[in-house]
């Protein structure tokens, strides 16, 4: 059980984010909509634990994976030590046949800068996978993505949540997007922002 | 890899044309010998262990001092570059310490804890610091906030943050802080050798200088020089060229 309690969070004096209260249950997905610059990404950074300087408490499971934006690949290893590094224990086997599930199988030993940024976006959605996560964290993954690319990769991660049955909290400005990988659509708007649902 | 090093040679071998050139010019082998004759002298100098002797104490105090200076230099740069609070407050120590000449270092130390080695490689290491700060809180100012962010998600253990996230995006920096730092200190060394020791190239410039022997003075100058090449291409650019294979991958 997730369970998210933000009474309040500022930056600078300036208040983001007001009386914020999310549960979501083990295998459920939980989809933010908002504006952009509204404070969703903030308030994704609260709950994975990067930000702790807020008012309130979140309790949420040890076993965490997140897709940023951009790839946020460690661009000096390869491929699959990505996947090796972000996870004490995986076994090599384990995260080639993860990779080769995204199918980037021939891709394993280069460097995220050979790759093509399509490419490299499957690699973050490897290694969020790879652990099996019981919280999926998604930060606006299929933004300034091609409408092709993009729902490839929509329907890849579709796939893999349903192999995996993560909780899934995802954040986008796209109704579509999180009509499609949400079960329950909340809503962050305001300044401060609230949360509806 | 061939082109580079053939460049080099030739670029080696530019210097030493100008020299022969400003030799014949000069005309006075007490000012300004000719390369070859520095020959028999530098051959006498090795047959009698002198100049091996010398050049190992020079070697020593620099690596001695250049181990202190990137270690402690790293510790503070990353410290000052990723915490803006403690920047403020060292910030002001960093102009003081950048600002106060080599030798105003070398001479206090040598004052205050005496005409040892303990001053002399306190004093080297002390002049090299404020560099290797100022160059990695650079380079530790410039550190990805989300790969931090995406490594604590991750629970990547600190050892392995430091190791895989941190220290490849810091290489670059600390490749030219190396850099930097190697070719600064052993002249920093020949100074405090100058002033205050018996032996290595400093001592034995300090010597020949007033012996007025410009060919002796050159040959334990040059000789160190040649060292310090042979580490750049045997050590330095090795390790580089292993870290930025990613880049060029």
């Amino acid at each position: 059980m997730i369970h998210v309690d933000v009474r309040r969070k500022a930056f600078n004096g300036r208040e983001i984010l007001r009386d914020i209260r999310l549960d979501v249950a083990p295998g459920e997905r939980v989809a933010v909509l908002g504006p952009s610059g509204v404070g969703k990404s903030t308030l994704l950074r609260i709950v994975a634990g990067v930000d702790t300087a807020f008012e309130g408490r979140v309790d949420r499971p040890d076993n965490i994976a997140i897709v940023f934006q951009e790839p946020t690949l460690l661009r000096w290893r390869t491929v699959l030590a990505n996947l090796l590094l972000t996870h004490r224990g995986l076994r090599p086997e384990m995260a080639r046949a993860m990779l080769a599930r995204v199918g980037l199988a021939e891709k394993t030993e280069d460097f995220p800068g050979q790759l093509s940024l399509g490419q490299q976006r499957r690699v973050a959605l490897a290694r969020a996978f790879v652990g099996r996560p019981e919280l999926l964290i998604l930060d606006e993954p299929f933004v300034s993505l091609d409408p092709g690319t993009a729902e490839e990769m929509i329907a890849l991660t579709e796939g893999l949540i349903a192999e995996t049955r993560p909780a899934v909290l995802l954040v986008t400005h796209e109704p579509r997007e999180a009509e499609r990988l949400g079960q329950r659509i909340c809503r962050l708007g305001g300044s401060p922002a609230t949360l509806a649902c | 890899m061939d082109g580079t090093a053939a460049a080099r040679l030739t670029s080696l071998a530019g210097i030493v044309g100008l020299w022969v050139v400003a030799s014949v010019l000069t005309a006075d082998p007490l000012v300004l010998p000719a390369p070859w004759a520095l020959i028999e002298p530098l051959v006498r100098e090795i047959g009698s262990g002198e100049l091996p002797y010398h050049l190992w104490r020079t070697l020593v105090r620099v690596a001695w001092a250049f181990v202190l200076a990137m270690s402690i230099g790293v510790a503070i740069g990353y410290l000052m570059g990723t915490r803006p609070r403690l920047d403020r407050w060292l910030d002001p120590w960093l102009v003081v310490f950048l600002n106060l000449p080599a030798l105003v270092l070398i001479v206090l130390c040598y004052l205050w804890i005496g005409l040892n080695e303990t001053a002399a490689i306190a004093a080297v290491t002390l002049n090299k610091i404020p560099n290797v700060v100022t160059v990695v809180r650079e380079g530790a100012r410039a550190l990805d906030p989300e790969l931090g962010a995406m490594a604590r998600v991750y629970r990547m253990s600190r050892p392995a943050q430091a190791r895989h996230v941190v220290l490849p995006q810091l290489a670059p920096y600390l490749a030219a802080a190396a850099r930097g730092g190697a070719a600064v200190i052993w002249k920093i060394v020949l100074v405090v050798e100058f002033l205050g020791r018996s032996n290595g190239i400093g001592f034995k410039i300090h010597m020949y200088f007033q012996l007025f022997d410009v060919r002796m003075v050159l040959i334990y100058a040059l000789s160190f020089v040649v060292v310090m090449l042979v580490v750049e291409a045997a050590v330095l650019q090795p390790w580089e060229g292993r870290v930025r294979r990613w880049r060029t991958a």
